[in-house]
């Protein structure tokens, strides 16, 4: 016995062929599937005019044939009032919708705790925990265990800012302790980072343990985990963070960074012997950010779970393609079981200001139409930057403005499945015909 | 596409190698096919009859996997989708997402034309091109079948920008048509509730139609299903965009439909809209256009391809375009450019002499904004590995023994050539000024830490 499932139209199709043939035998039952399931005699009506006509020609080659004649139900067509209406069907085709999970995701990214509290033998209140995705950040596929994180910057000396961030830290540029505070009781900073860049010898030359004193006051003044950085001198960088690691040994902090283009096993032991996670810093380039992960690991010694990447972050128009791409790549490397670069990532998001649309007054460009108030472009950009690189696959966001802050953190939480602090639920459902004031 | 290598191809090319296509070879045609940088049109002998089944088949092969669909006529028409990747590294995204802002049919003509205006003459340049707007997109708030053509007429007497006439009004939409037919507008949207209406005025007209089940993608295909069925296959599908609470919905329904028709799920393989303003229903102001613009970056992100928006503030287009220049720009394009110096207007023996490094992005910055200010220089452009100039000081890229290499390779004395002997290095280089003092002999000016500032910086530090 013959079966065939064909589709409506491949079946008028058949038969208007049938019907111009002589002294064709079917052999066989004919039965017609349709996609969607049921048949019978309510679904016909409902697929419609093509059916009906199915129907009597089927009708007539059975005739014609001699055979069952009357098995499948003689229908009028119906009437139409136009050839067009006639092409729609008369009731929706039912149907669901589903698609697989990436199979191919089966490795998880290392989980990086940083910050240890009493019961780890260190003075922070808070811990944060980065990484242990097993998809892509807010996929469906599997759930995304950890936030993401914000971290502050603070910098040992007063430095040059955009006016929009400046606003916000004029009270506090002299100490470190106190910005430190603010951030944490003001801005809502997971995390602050202190960067201790007057100790680049063009800029101040402060010695290391000078600098290793801030850390300590840093320590003192908040009780959320620290990342401690240097001034990217990197000759001067590794004695400076081997310090600052002694300083605040036991606390668990996050020593940025290593890079390859400096003395990093100095930086790494100072990392593993004070008890700290360290920051792996690669300039846009994936296979370098292997290289550095496989040295720390290997030739270092440094544990998988001390281990957080920083792959360079451009600001949005300022390369920001390359950052989201070589971010992406990373990420789906790690998820489909590259050991080398499965671990949590970090940015330095504070970049974004780099970007002149973030401070400049006007256009350089006299070809550009109005650039516009400039405060409210700063913050969108830093939030932009940080959001698109949220996507691709970072963790750990550095950054500046606090409205950036709780702007970032409020739509990752929603795209966790919180409500990012939104109080009530939005009905979208006549944005075409709602008014809008001003 | 159906096929990913150009040897598979080649099998349906002449294989005369006659080189009319432009290439050297059928195979560098096919891997030209491969990479979508031509199409099969562009082999003339395979559009004779004798290929007329090969070019078929090949075409079919070809067809990308997110079904194409074009707004609008002419110069301005948008084409929309046409995707087959899911990540841009793994070849690139095709047709960036199309940005409509709103107008609405309860304007003051005034205020329409001005908004029109604002939309359609809007533009950012950026290396080497202008950034713009694609659509307007015109609502009904009148909930008035005369008064919305009225204001369609007048949109489109004032742009040539291609339209989406937005109601859930079958009547609304077809006085809309009844005037904007031809241009091909987009019409949304069709919903569980109307579609039979919505798809006759879809057929009748010819034109593109968006399909709308919020946070229903099942409704969602069983919609565009139904539309296919009835021959209409220029569809949008519209899955909701949910501002806040509903987001991570929203987001997920994107991603999946983007995967399964990637995947081959054809049902659903169709450019997807997101609707950002939707964050107006429940808050103004500077928020809402903040907010906005996050879901605009989110969903040009991941697979929205044409999206409407209300805020039309420079804090909101500037980041919005922005983020799809970089979701859609080639990867695949060089990172460098060639160092050497190079001239930009007419530089003589008084012209400064500035410095800086070969990723590609930061010299077509700096060349335009020298450039745009008509500055007549030299430009020193050293090999940086195709980093920025403040991440190579950083990491060594940018030293002074390479900004010396760079002067001497290019056989270019600055001592001879100028009569001040002076090279300007950027503001962010500041750090390399005594190396390269040391290194050069040549005396080292500090420029500022942006090439916007050039001019600026010009008028205080150089003719003086
Ligand atoms: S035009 Fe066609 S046949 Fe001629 S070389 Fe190109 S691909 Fe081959």
């Amino acid at each position: 016995m013959t079966t065939t499932t064909i589709t409506l139209s491949d079946l008028n199709k058949l038969l208007e062929n049938v019907l111009e043939l002589k002294g064709v035998t079917i052999e066989g039952d004919i039965e017609i599937e349709f996609e969607g399931g049921g048949g019978g005699q309510e679904l016909l009506q409902a697929v419609g005019y093509e059916i009906a006509q199915i129907a009597a020609r089927l009708n007539n080659v059975a005739g014609m044939m001699g055979g069952p004649a009357g098995q499948v139900p003689y229908m009028q067509p119906m009437t139409l009032p136009s050839p067009i209406q006639s092409r729609i069907p008369q009731e929706l085709i039912p149907a669901s919708f589903d698609v697989d999970p990436v199979s191919e995701w089966k490795h998880g990214i290392e989980e990086v705790v940083l910050g240890a509290t009493s019961s780890d033998g260190g003075t922070r209140k808070t811990t944060v925990t980065l990484g242990g995705e097993h998809a892509l950040p807010f996929y469906f596929d599997a759930p995304m265990p950890n936030p993401n994180y914000v971290s502050i910057d603070v910098f040992d000396m007063p430095i040059g800012m955009a006016r929009a961030v400046r606003m916000n830290y004029e009270d506090v540029l002299e100490s470190p302790a106190e910005w430190a505070k603010k951030v944490v009781s003001k801005f809502g900073a997971d995390m602050v980072t202190i960067h201790l860049i007057s100790t680049d010898p063009s800029i101040k030359d402060t010695s290391a343990s000078d600098a290793a004193k801030v850390v300590e006051d840093v320590l003192q003044a908040v009780d959320v985990p620290l990342i401690i950085g240097g001034s990217g001198n990197p000759d001067k960088d590794p004695e400076v963070l081997e310090k600052a690691a002694e300083a605040a040994e036991g606390e668990r902090c996050l020593i940025a960074s290593a890079n390859l283009n400096m003395d990093y096993q100095r930086i790494a032991a100072a990392a593993k012997e004070y008890g700290h996670a360290i920051l792996s810093w690669t300039q846009l380039e994936i296979n370098a950010q292997k290289e550095l992960n496989r040295k720390l690991m290997k030739q270092c010694g440094i544990e998988r779970c001390d281990i957080v990447m920083d792959p360079t972050t451009a600001a949005l128009g300022y390369g920001l393609d390359y950052a989201y791409s070589n971010i992406e790549r990373i990420r789906l490397a790690g998820l489909i079981g590259d050991q080398e670069l499965n671990f949590p990532m970090s940015s330095g998001t504070t970049n974004a200001w780099g970007a002149r649309e973030s401070w400049m007054a006007v256009s350089p460009l006299k070809e550009d139409s109005d650039w516009g108030p400039r405060e409210y472009r700063g913050p969108i950009w830093e939030i932009t930057t940080g959001l698109a690189l949220a996507l691709a696959g970072v963790d750990l966001f550095m950054m500046m403005h606090p409205t950036s802050v709780q702007v970032l953190k409020s739509v990752t939480d929603m795209l966790r499945g919180g409500d990012g602090g939104a109080d009530a639920a939005t009905d979208v459902s006549d944005w075409v015909g709602m008014m809008i004031e001003g | 596409m159906k096929i990913n290598s150009p040897l598979q191809a080649y099998e349906y090319l002449p294989k005369t190698n006659c080189g009319d296509c432009g290439e050297p070879t059928c195979m560098a045609f096919a891997s030209h096919l491969i990479d979508r940088s031509m199409k099969a049109e562009e082999c003339p002998p395979l559009l004779g009859e004798e290929y007329n089944d090969n070019y078929n088949t090949l075409a079919d092969l070809l067809a990308p996997e997110i079904r194409e669909v074009v707004i609008g006529t002419g110069d301005h028409a948008i084409t929309i989708g046409g995707d087959d990747v899911l990540y841009r590294h793994k070849l690139t995204f095709f047709n960036k997402t199309a940005f409509a802002y709103d107008v609405w049919d309860t304007m003051s003509e005034e205020e329409l034309v001005k908004r029109v205006n604002d939309i359609q003459n809007y533009k950012k340049f950026y290396i080497g091109e202008f950034l713009t707007l694609d659509a307007v997109a015109i609502r009904c708030t009148s909930g008035d079948a005369d008064q919305f053509a009225q204001t369609t007429a007048k949109v489109m007497e004032t742009t040539e920008l291609p339209l989406l006439l937005c109601s859930l009004d079958p009547e609304v939409l077809g006085a809309g048509l009844a005037v904007a037919a031809d241009r091909k507008p987009l019409i949304y949207a069709a919903t569980t509730e109307n579609w039979r209406d919505v798809a006759e005025l879809a057929l009748t007209h010819n034109v593109p139609v968006a399909l709308s089940a919020p946070n229903d993608p099942d409704a969602l295909k069983s919609l565009a299903l139904t539309f296919a069925s009835a021959g209409i296959t220029d569809l949008v599908l519209d899955p909701g965009t949910f501002p806040t609470d509903g987001l991570r919905d929203s987001f997920e329904n994107f991603l999946k439909i983007r995967r399964a028709g990637i995947d081959g799920q054809t049902d659903i393989a169709y450019p997807l809209m997101a609707v950002p303003m939707t964050v107006w229903e429940r808050s103004d102001g500077i928020s809402a256009a903040y907010w906005e613009s996050v879901l605009a970056s989110i969903f040009t992100v991941r697979y929205g391809d044409i999206m409407i928006m209300h805020s039309i503030e420079p804090y909101s287009l500037l980041p919005e375009l922005h983020i799809r220049d970089t979701v859609y720009t080639d990867p695949r394009k060089p990172v460098m450019v060639d160092a050497g110096v190079f001239e930009v207007g007419s530089p003589d023996r008084k012209s400064p002499v500035f410095i800086t490094a070969n990723f590609a992005l930061t010299y077509y910055t700096v060349e335009s904004d020298l450039a745009s200010n008509d500055i007549d220089c030299y430009l020193g452009v050293v090999d940086t590995d195709g980093i920025g100039v403040e991440a190579a000081v950083a990491g060594g890229q940018l030293n002074a023994a390479k900004i010396k290499d760079m002067f001497d390779s290019a056989g270019f004395d600055v001592q001879e050539k100028t009569d001040h002997g002076a090279v300007i290095l950027p503001g962010l280089a500041a750090r390399l000024q005594g190396d390269v003092e040391d290194e050069t002999g040549l005396t080292v000016m500090i420029g500022p830490p942006d090439s916007g500032q050039i001019p600026r910086w010009m008028e205080s530090k150089w003719e003086s």
